[in-house]
């Protein structure tokens, strides 16, 4: 694992963790919020069109629309740790909220909705359900005198759509451009994108060391950088333990590994080598080699993104809560936060 | 009194293995005429799709293959490089009769979304009406990023494939891929959705101001279209009312289609393939369309689970490797042995992680066949990596 990186995140209010489906970007999500709430900081981790990945992540019962507290930070440098909050945010919430505060449209937010309004504006009418998951994120983030009672946050972490959608959702006045030229939501949508583009924001995105995922992320790189959005690291996930010596690595690819030793070590810890154990493990360390030479291709791909870079363990047992704070302390560690 | 009686049902032992999947029964059926897979985004829905189409071409049916957002690599691999919307023959197939059967061949298609939703409007309107809704700001907008229009267009499309080709004998087996939604089901609820829309008082209440009788609606109109204006501003509303009073006589069309393609996927001639990764969001999401298929009526005939791990060889438990390792790095922390056995110990967890995801499924929905494919080390470039893919599905596990 690389060292500490010297990129210099205090800066960020806002961590949007984006990556392609199927990396882990809300593990890797969960995980920097746990990072970022050290040290006394109150953090707020954000879903927005979720199933429910945080509260699963965290144990905790499904979220609703509010703030909930869900875990204590991760414990760093034997100072207190701060508390991470945890918010799902959904769209028609967010749309009566946002009525009420801005227009004080109590009754007629209930017509809207008896006429199919609030559904139609939330799932149909085109960019108005990003306007509005964004727009509670940028609230949470721009906490002012609207929202007194609200707990300010030193850092929001959104766990958002994947890199393939991750421009087009954060770009919202540029998707809304087309049909709202003036007017509430279109100064809404441009207030949003002024703290988005800010130095505030970074956009992380989540890859793992292989072909597909780390093609996307050079494109959403490209997407995000042509939309004027902050980029900000690149978080690898589930890579294998790199505790092999290349020598023996490039043995094992070309078959070359001394297997008298292995039957000596293995015979000296009481293992019998019969059974084919010896094949096997050097089966294993074949198909291993095979896979960590096409990891190190990939590593010196996303090398030359040239974005801080930070590498989190593949977790053979799967990521429970412990292991969400395992990979905290991994992120920590390397710089990030 | 009471008498011990054996224990029957779902309690009286662990949950058998799920059936294994005949993929190339699948594909050979004649009967069989359309094969849907979805799941989550980034399990290999994509190739998945492709490797089964290129299987069965080679197997000799006539098959096209209706691709969402393939990777560029795999898109390259079957040379279709222009999103076009039209089927493209695929060079390079195996279908000499050596090995293989003949008369089989391979077309593929990337779907343009809003080249299709252009095409509905032309067909349904008249030429005039047509521009005047193309032209619409509020059609651009939703047919270019209506949450939903990727996965109604596939459905569109879908049906449209089945309408030209297969009734008019052309191919004999569509393969779609689904788009990569916020969740699989997405794909079954988009023409629900718009013809909810269509149906729904919304559209009736735009309608309004254009339709003089029904004026004397409720009280409530004016403070809605009041608010509505307020906060999208006028200019959109107007816009959307136009759309609205334009498209008005498409709709009954549109939902008929919807409705039509939606009693093909019900038919019989169709197979669902669920497509997951040993994952539990993965296979959560399997889960839920496992069961919203069978709501439907849907004929769903198996799941998929990609990119499962390698089982390693051998008797020796992940502990035991563990506990040798330890020993062995006590006396040489850069032991090769060590680092191996771990790396065994890892793998064997891994393994283990994943049959239990399987087996938990399995006891959920003991009814559905199931293909595991093992993870290959690299993507696909290929025909003969989609080959191979296509080898590994049919194989018994």
């Amino acid at each position: 694992m690389s060292g500490p990186s010297t990129a210099d995140w205090s800066g960020v209010r806002l961590h949007v963790v984006t990556g392609k489906g199927g990396t882990g970007k809300s593990t890797v999500a969960a995980a920097l919020a746990l990072a970022l709430a050290s040290h006394g900081k109150q953090v707020l981790l954000c879903e927005a069109e979720g199933r429910q990945g945080i509260a699963r992540m965290f144990d905790v019962d499904p979220l609703p629309y509010a703030e909930r507290r869900i875990a204590t930070g991760l414990r760093h440098e034997d100072r207190s740790p701060g508390v991470v909050h945890a918010l799902h945010i959904d769209a028609e919430s967010a749309l009566l909220e946002y009525l009420a505060m801005y227009y004080k449209l109590g009754r007629a937010g209930k017509a809207l909705d008896r006429f199919g309004v609030i559904e139609f504006a939330t799932t149909i009418a085109p960019g108005v359900r990003d306007v509005l998951l964004t727009g509670k994120v940028f609230e949470a983030v721009q906490r002012n005198s609207r929202n007194k009672s609200a707990t300010r946050y030193d850092a929001v972490v959104l766990d958002a759509p994947p890199t393939g959608r991750i421009t087009q959702f954060l770009n919202v006045n540029d998707e809304l451009a087309g049909l709202a030229k003036v007017g509430p939501v279109k100064s809404q949508a441009d207030t949003v994108m002024t703290l988005f583009r800010s130095p505030r924001t970074a956009v992380h995105l989540v890859t793992v060391l292989e072909e597909m995922p780390v093609q996307e992320t050079a494109d959403g790189i490209e997407g995000l950088v042509a939309a004027g959005l902050p980029v900000g690291a690149v978080v690898v996930n589930r890579v294998r333990p790199r505790d092999i010596a290349a020598a023996d690595l490039e043995a094992a690819l070309a078959g070359g590994l001394d297997t008298a030793r292995l039957t000596a070590d293995l015979k000296e810890v009481g293992l019998s080598s019969g059974d084919g154990l010896v094949d096997g493990l050097v089966a294993e360390a074949h198909d291993h080699a095979v896979r960590r030479a096409l990891e190190d291709d990939q590593r010196q791909v996303v090398a030359g993104m040239g974005r801080p870079t930070y590498e989190l363990p593949r977790l053979p047992g799967g990521v429970d809560l412990g292991g969400l704070y395992e990979l905290a302390a991994a992120l920590k560690h390397q710089g990030l936060p | 009194m009471t008498k011990s009686r054996p224990r029957v049902g779902p309690l009286a032992g662990k949950p058998g293995p799920a059936p294994e999947m005949d993929v190339d029964a699948l594909i050979d059926d004649r009967g069989i005429g359309i094969i849907v897979c979805c799941g989550s985004g980034g399990v290999g829905k994509t190739t998945t799709s492709a490797a089964l189409a290129l299987r069965a071409a080679e197997r000799g049916r006539r098959v096209v293959v209706l691709t969402i957002d393939p990777a560029k690599r795999l898109a390259q691999s079957m040379g279709i490089e222009q999103l076009d919307n039209t089927p493209r023959p695929v060079a390079g197939l195996r279908t000499n009769g050596k090995g293989n059967r003949k008369g089989g061949g391979l077309d593929a298609m990337m779907l343009d979304m809003k080249r299709t939703f252009d095409e509905v409007v032309e067909s349904q309107a008249t030429p005039e009406k047509a521009r005047q809704i193309l032209e619409n700001p509020f059609y651009i907008a939703l047919s270019s990023s209506f949450s939903g229009t990727q996965e109604y267009m596939a459905m569109e499309k879908l049906g449209q494939l089945h309408r030209e080709y297969v009734v008019g004998g052309v191919y004999d087996l569509i393969v779609v891929d689904t788009p990569p939604s916020r969740s699989a089901l997405d794909f079954l609820d988009a023409p629900e959705r718009l013809s909810s829309f269509l149906d729904g008082r919304f559209i009736r209440l735009l309608l309004t101001p254009a339709k003089g009788p029904a004026r004397m609606m409720t009280a409530g109109l004016g403070m809605i279209t009041g608010a509505l204006n307020k906060i999208l501003g006028t200019q959109v509303l107007r816009d959307m009312q136009t759309f609205v009073a334009a498209f008005d006589t498409l709709f009954g069309g549109f939902r008929q289609r919807a409705q039509k393609t939606f009693e093909l996927l019900q038919a019989d001639g169709t197979a669902f393939l669920v497509v997951a990764a040993p994952e539990p969001d993965a296979l959560r999401e399997a889960a839920y369309f496992v069961e919203r298929l069978a709501e439907d009526d849907m004929p769903l005939a198996g799941l998929i689970v990609n990119r499962a791990s390698p089982v390693p060889s051998g008797e020796l438990s992940a502990d035991e490797a563990m506990a040798a390792a330890t020993r062995l790095r006590q006396r040489d922390p850069e032991s090769l042995t060590a680092g191996l056995l771990r790396l065994h110990a890892d793998q064997s967890r891994i393994v283990l992680r994943e049959e239990q995801l399987r087996a938990r499924f399995a006891a959920a929905h003991p009814q559905v066949p199931t293909a595991v494919v093992p993870a290959l080390p690299g993507d696909v470039h290929d025909l003969a990596g989609l080959r191979r893919v296509g080898e590994l599905l049919a194989e018994p596990s």
